[in-house]
């Protein structure tokens, strides 16, 4: 029965999800507030179907009901319990359903916090995710449906795949869905702005910090993506370029120019076509990437099923989605005013360049991924574009943006002044090129290289805690944003050190070992101690014990192993790693040597720096977190869009995010009261707003009508 | 107005290239024996004593299809094989592919000699089970003819000429469509050439 009704439920949130599409978007052309006011209720109850039917497939793997051929396919008796609940998402239709059930997230958390938005956006918005989550229903129910039974019920389920059966793989693609699927609300913020035509810091505000916890997850999703990587394939590797990795690196290159781009827009009302086409960009690529991954266009070791006509439809929907917003993005962004003037030298020139850069970035990898599929498409023949194109493109072009990032951080809005900028950052830049050019004797070898990235990171990380310790040495409140800004900063420049650190100065050593052999990579020596069996819930395994000692000292022992699942043929082998600050020692255990039983091939890899890769994406992610939750935007929702634009232009002069602002509208007097002050004090706000927004703007309320209304 | 055209002109180029893309199969990878002489080996077979070499065929058209008891494709593709074998009309020969994976044997305990004689029982069995549509069928044991044939996985299909030149390579099961449109044209052609 749980198949049945979990597929009549997702029918359910299909036509939930019809009616969100449609009638708040008609009714905010036709200014029917009933239709409206039904976006929000549609959004929530949309959610609850969505999560019924998602929550019917997960009690079907955890029920073992093997007549639903999807748990079949991807779950069996002996699976731990955790990874059946991570099997949902371990095939094609399972990872679309929770595409929908992340959507449904999203939308629910924008009807929920949007409260004190004009009906007329929040209508739009929610219309424009309520079309996606259609199309995206559509495609489960016509091409991919999980609920389907499979006649004779089999006894046992064919199992997870192996390489899925791990701890990273359960967090990671939900983090990875948040970040793609949170890039549609910078979406639908941008297409009902569109639609309305007006552009303006208001809208910027609303979605900085979607865009920003978006951004968060993505860089989560991706940075775990590469941790699972780097343990579970064994091969050592933390980054292969794969085209599934590439479609999640362009979204987060766009989004990381967009929200750059929103700032310029938020404080200084620039750049506001540019950085709506980067809404745009960056959800189209989420869909983009989910096309190349599911339609099986390209290959990749993520080895998804691939079928033609899921192919088909999602590309149809991405032509249907993109194009209606680009042709509407040709049609309303030439009305777009100006912002305000820049001055050659501002840090207006500096966001500029960051989202030409990362623009250029972006298609640098687009291309590369696509390049295999044109070629083939005008016969010109096969092939694969690997790392060492993406390395000379990629590399030379993150150099500027580097080198950039600091300047851009410390020039002021409107008119920066060069003089002003190098005194103060000549120390740092001296001592980041100093320390760049000294470490790498440290570690025994100097390329230029090395110090190219060294003093790069440097640069980024000292300039950054620079900036930080000022700020914190003045007085005043210090917002959200600022942290937030800093913190994703810093942990940029960890994972600069730390990629420069392990691409530099790592050792790989491909061995064959028998039992007492010794492998020396100084100052350690690994020496193969035994070989023995160990037995898991549904795997047996051969496992190496390998003595590691540091400069003759036994430090301790890795047991890398090879493990046979019993439902599958193809060997997984598990690394073993030491990790410490500085490196993690890796090794991976291969097959025994044909025709010899007492010589295994082994992988001993010495990775300076690896850890440095993950602190400094928790660094990132932590700054985002600190960002979205920066107080301004929960009071200043609650504002007019016209004393918002006012506040930015006012700010305008100052280079400070978020500082001024705060005590502009109270921030430090609001720190004192009591929540329940707090609160009446914002209903008070959002009252005070909404009485004197009508007489002030009259223009601004066309599309809602809503203060009339109440 | 005309600046504000390009994303959209790109975008529809790019789906162009897509929709085009979607055609084509990715994993339909040329491979570099295609008119090649075909390596030679000599191994022993399932059921006889006396080895097979391609030396053997030489003067007449003949497929080389690999296989294995293990692999799940294979049972999909054996029946096509099985019903069609007439209408082939050319010998097709089994490259039994790795038979004992290394699960099978993981103390590696077992002598070559007892690997042939366990993989050729097992053979047997799964050919009686499914059909045999082989001439006959040779033993890789551990997979160096497949690697001087440059398999990927099993199943895969060589058509190989009366020179003893590879004409074509098929990866992944073969189909009804695929022997009916493809392969059986080209052996046609070999055969009258």
């Amino acid at each position: 029965m749980i198949a049945e009704l979990g597929q009549y439920i997702l029918i359910l949130a299909l036509l939930v999800a019809l009616v969100q599409c449609v009638l708040p978007l008609v009714g905010s052309l036709t200014k029917q507030h009933a239709w409206q006011y039904l976006a929000r209720p549609t959004a929530w109850l949309q959610f609850a179907l969505v999560a019924g039917a998602y929550g019917c497939l997960l009690t079907g793997f955890l029920r073992d009901d093997f007549s639903i051929a999807y748990v079949a396919e991807h779950s069996n008796h002996l699976l731990p319990t955790p990874y059946k609940v991570a099997a949902v998402w371990g095939g094609h239709e399972g990872s679309l359903m929770l595409w929908i059930l992340m959507l449904s997230v999203w939308t629910s958390l924008v009807a929920y916090f949007s409260k004190s938005l004009p009906i007329g956006i929040i209508s739009r918005v929610l219309s424009v995710l309520g079309f996606i989550s259609v199309g995206f229903i559509l495609f489960i129910l016509f091409t991919s449906n999980p609920f389907l039974r499979e006649l004779p019920i089999p006894a046992e389920g064919r199992d997870l795949n192996p390489l899925l059966q791990d701890p990273g793989l359960v967090i990671h693609p939900p983090m990875l869905y948040m970040g793609y699927v949170g890039m549609s609300v910078a979406f639908a913020f941008a297409i009902a702005a569109l639609i309305t035509g007006r552009l303006d810091s208001a809208w910027s505000r609303w979605s900085r910090p979607w865009t920003v916890i978006a951004w968060s997850f993505l860089t989560l999703g991706i940075g775990l993506g590469s941790w699972w990587a780097y343990y579970e394939l064994g091969w050592g590797g933390w980054w292969f370029w794969d085209p599934v990795e590439n479609a999640s690196l362009m979204p987060w290159l766009v989004s990381t120019a967009l929200i750059h781009s929103l700032m310029v827009t938020e404080k200084r009302g620039g750049f506001k076509a540019w950085t709506v086409l980067l809404a745009i960009a960056a959800f189209s690529l989420s869909l983009l990437g989910t096309f190349l991954v599911r339609s099986g266009v390209l290959t990749s070791v993520h080895a998804f099923a691939a079928d033609p006509t899921r192919g088909i439809f999602v590309l149809c929907f991405l032509a249907i989605v993109v194009g209606s917003s680009l042709t509407l993005f040709a049609w309303r962004a030439p009305k777009v005013t100006l912002g305000g003037t820049m001055g050659l030298l501002s840090r207006e020139t500096f966001m500029l360049i960051n989202s030409v850069l990362l623009s250029v970035a972006t298609a640098a990898v687009l291309l590369g991924t696509l390049y295999p599929l044109v070629i083939d498409a005008l016969n010109l023949g096969k092939l694969s574009v690997g790392p060492p194109y993406f390395n000379l493109v990629f590399a030379p072009l993150m150099v500027p943006i580097l080198f950039l990032l600091i300047p851009g951080t410390v020039a002021k809005w409107r008119n920066a002044n060069l003089q002003d900028m190098f005194m103060h950052l000549r120390w740092t830049a001296l001592v980041s090129v100093v320390l760049g050019a000294s470490l790498p004797f440290l570690m025994g070898e100097w390329s230029f290289g090395v110090f190219l990235g060294w003093t790069l990171g440097l640069w980024v990380g000292l300039g950054t805690l620079q900036h930080m310790v000022e700020r914190v040495l003045k007085p005043g409140r210090i917002g959200g944003s600022f942290w937030g800004q800093h913190f994703a900063h810093l942990g940029l420049a960890i994972v600069v050190l730390g990629v420069t650190g392990v691409k530099s100065f790592e050792v790989e050593r491909d061995v064959k070992m028998a039992i007492g052999d010794e492998v020396t990579i100084q100052p350690y020596v690994f020496r193969l101690n035994a070989m023995g069996e160990v037995k898991g819930p549904n795997y047996t395994a051969s496992q190496a014990q390998i003595e590691v000692f540091n400069s003759g000292e036994s430090t301790e022992i890795l047991k890398p192993e090879k493990r046979h699942y019993l439902s599958s043929a193809m060997p997984m082998t598990e690394a073993a790693i030491s990790s410490n600050l500085w490196r993690d020692l890796y090794v991976s255990l291969g097959d025994p040597l044909p025709g010899d039983a007492h010589q295994w091939s082994m992988r001993i890899y010495y990775k300076p720096f690896v850890p440095w890769l993950w602190v400094g994406v928790l660094v990132m992610v932590l700054g985002g977190l600190l960002a979205s939750l920066d107080r301004r935007y929960r009071r200043a929702s609650a504002q007019s869009p016209l004393q918002t634009a006012g506040q930015a232009l006012s700010m305008g002069a100052d280079g400070e995010e978020g500082v001024v602002h705060e005590r502009e509208i109270g921030g430090d007097s609001l720190e004192s009261l009591s929540p329940e002050a707090v609160n009446s004090q914002e209903q008070s706000l959002e009252a005070d707003t909404t009485a004197h927004e009508l007489p002030q703007s009259p223009s601004l309320h066309t599309d809602s009508g809503v203060q009339s209304a109440t | 107005m005309k600046k504000f055209l390009i994303p959209l002109v790109l975008f529809v180029v790019l789906v162009v290239f897509l929709a085009v893309g979607l055609r084509r199969d990715p994993h339909e990878i040329p491979s570099p024996l295609i008119n090649r002489a075909a390596p030679d080996f000599s191994l022993q077979t399932l059921s006889g004593n006396t080895p097979f070499s391609p030396q053997d065929y030489k003067g007449r058209v003949w497929m080389l299809n690999v296989w294995a008891t293990w692999c799940v494709s294979c049972r999909e593709e054996h029946p096509v094989l099985v019903a069609f074998a007439k209408q082939i009309g050319v010998p097709i020969v089994g490259l039994s592919y790795k038979e004992i994976q290394p699960q099978d044997d993981p103390e590696k305990k077992l002598t070559p000699d007892a690997q042939l004689s366990l993989a050729r029982s097992r053979g047997s069995v799964w050919l009686e089970r499914h059909g045999n549509p082989y001439t006959l069928s040779v033993m890789d044991l551990d997979g160096r003819v497949g690697i001087d044939y440059g398999v990927y996985g099993v199943p895969e299909t060589y058509i190989i000429d009366k020179n003893g030149v590879i004409r074509y390579k098929q990866i992944g099961p073969v189909t009804p469509q695929i022997l009916t449109e493809t392969l059986l044209p080209i052996i046609r052609g070999l055969e009258n050439s």
